[in-house]
């Protein structure tokens, strides 16, 4: 139960920090019109193609203490990042990078420009088109973006294996555990653990997409 | 328009040559034999090398896939595609045979394994001579080892820490690796520093250069390593002459080289 817990933490701060890093970037992907855009829509899509093991690999290389990023951690901090829930967001981050800026893309470029264009002629700024326009005609995009990264963070296993050390509390997720029971040939607590994972997630997804259909069929019916 | 018919010929042509190498070296493979390997991680460098011998001289081809030795058991149940198993530990060998899941009389001990304190290349503390106390020090922030819940060499570290009685003391340092190999891993990337570790491991060409001290063999249960064929061997015959040929002198030359010592000179200690 603590690792459930665990990962429903570590799900619930990935997919708020990717919403908030996402956002921007999924709108600046969404509208700008320099050409060299393309470049860093590949860039954005990576994490889709490294394994995951593999990824989890270079961020563990990243945060150790000659790696970049384990330098300036260390210094700021005074210990790693590896092995700590702050390093298991991190690279969990960077894993589900594309789940929540695929979507807010996709949502944001669906928005009319017409009503772009009249907000821009009534004189809003794009800030305030961006909160009374864009966010609000996108909001399945954005919920499709919260679910995803959330569920995607619930079930990883590679990332969090490779940096995180399976310490109980800290770093040891859900799905970490079962295969800990699988290994040590536990299959029934393991079986049990995995029905209880699949079952609140389960319910999370239907109460989120049922939530979102109820409110956003009226808009999608205009 | 013409220049894409061009391609899509030069595309057919090299489809067809690819198809053409395929058919042809599975002839070749079919005349040859082949054994499928599976292969505890603290095998992984003197496999390389007993392969790479036996594959010269019996010509059979050897495939070694590495993983756990508990992932291996769990697909063997299921009827995953290899030959014969060497395990990390006998127990799961002796496992499969009372399942009637191995070829009998084929299980046997061929070596047994030793776990080290590594520290890797340029580490402050110097574990050759510190032994036990390098992990006390203070400069060891965090102590990689393999997860003493299911992989062997786990619970020997853990074993041995609890004989030497620190156990209690590095146990907030402990971090643990899905197997032997990622615990090393943990202390080659620098996020760990130090590790204890098969010896095996701590020998080959990528940790020569780290520092090691080897934890006496009484204080841990053994690592008895165990192989096995498996009853849906393919090739069951090839299969048994690559365990006689790792049991055997040359085998055995190799297998201490990578640090392994043999349950015959452990009986003689007893």
């Amino acid at each position: 139960m603590e690792a459930l817990w665990l990962s429903m933490k570590l799900a619930g701060c990935v997919a708020a920090i990717l919403l908030a890093i996402g956002m921007p970037v999924a709108y600046w992907l969404a509208y700008s019109t320099w050409r060299g855009k393309f470049l860093l829509e590949s860039i954005v899509a990576l994490p889709l193609v490294l394994p995951p093991t593999v990824l989890g690999f270079y961020a563990l290389v990243a945060m150790g203490p000659r790696g970049p990023l384990g330098k300036l951690w260390i210094a700021l901090f005074g210990h790693g990042l590896a092995f700590t829930f702050g390093g298991l967001v991190l690279a969990s981050v960077l894993y589900s990078f594309p789940f929540a800026v695929q979507p807010l893309i996709a949502s944001f470029e669906g928005v009319d420009r017409k009503l772009l264009d009249a907000s821009a002629v009534l004189g809003a700024g794009s800030l305030r088109t961006f909160w009374r326009i864009i966010l609000p005609l996108s909001l399945p995009g954005v919920v499709t973006a919260a679910v995803l990264s959330f569920a995607h963070t619930l079930g990883e296993f590679g990332v969090v294996l490779m940096v995180g050390g399976n310490l109980a509390g800290v770093t040891r997720t859900v799905s970490i555990d079962i295969y800990d029971h699988v290994q040590s040939l536990e299959y029934g607590e393991a079986s049990r653990m995995a029905l209880v994972l699949l079952a609140i997630s389960f319910a999370v997804l239907s109460v989120v997409y049922a939530v979102n259909r109820r409110v956003w069929t009226p808009w999608a019916a205009k | 328009m013409r220049s894409l018919k061009n391609l899509v010929k030069y595309f057919a042509k090299i489809l067809a040559l690819g198809s053409v190498a395929v058919l042809f070296s599975s002839v070749v493979r079919a005349q040859g034999r082949e054994i499928r390997v599976a292969a505890a991680a603290d095998m992984k460098f003197a496999m390389e090398e007993l392969s790479g011998k036996f594959e010269k001289q019996s010509e059979t081809r050897v495939n070694v896939t590495y993983g756990s030795s508990g992932n291996f058991f769990s697909q063997f149940q299921n009827s995953a595609p290899f030959d014969m198993f060497f395990s990390a530990d006998i127990e799961y060998p002796k496992k499969l045979e009372a399942a009637g899941l191995a070829e009998p009389s084929t299980l046997c001990e061929y070596a047994v394994g030793r776990i080290v304190i590594w520290t890797p290349p340029g580490a402050k503390v110097d574990v050759a001579k510190m032994g036990w106390r390098t992990l006390l020090d203070a400069r060891i922030e965090k102590i990689a080892i393999a997860n003493p819940e299911h992989a062997p060499y786990g619970r020997a570290a853990v074993a041995a820490l609890q004989k030497a009685g620190v156990y209690e003391s590095v146990k907030p340092k402990l971090v643990y690796g899905e197997n032997i190999s990622q615990a090393a891993q943990f202390v080659q990337s620098g996020n760990a520093q130090a590790g204890i570790v098969a010896k095996s491991l701590a020998v080959s060409p990528a940790m020569r250069d780290g520092k090691r001290w080897e934890i006496p063999a009484d204080m841990h249960p053994a690592l008895e390593q165990g192989a096995i064929v498996l009853k849906d061997a393919k090739n069951k015959d090839a299969a048994r002459e690559f365990l006689e040929f790792v049991k055997s002198a040359t085998g055995l030359t190799i297998l201490a080289k990578y640090g392994f010592e043999f349950p015959e000179k452990k009986k003689e200690n007893r």
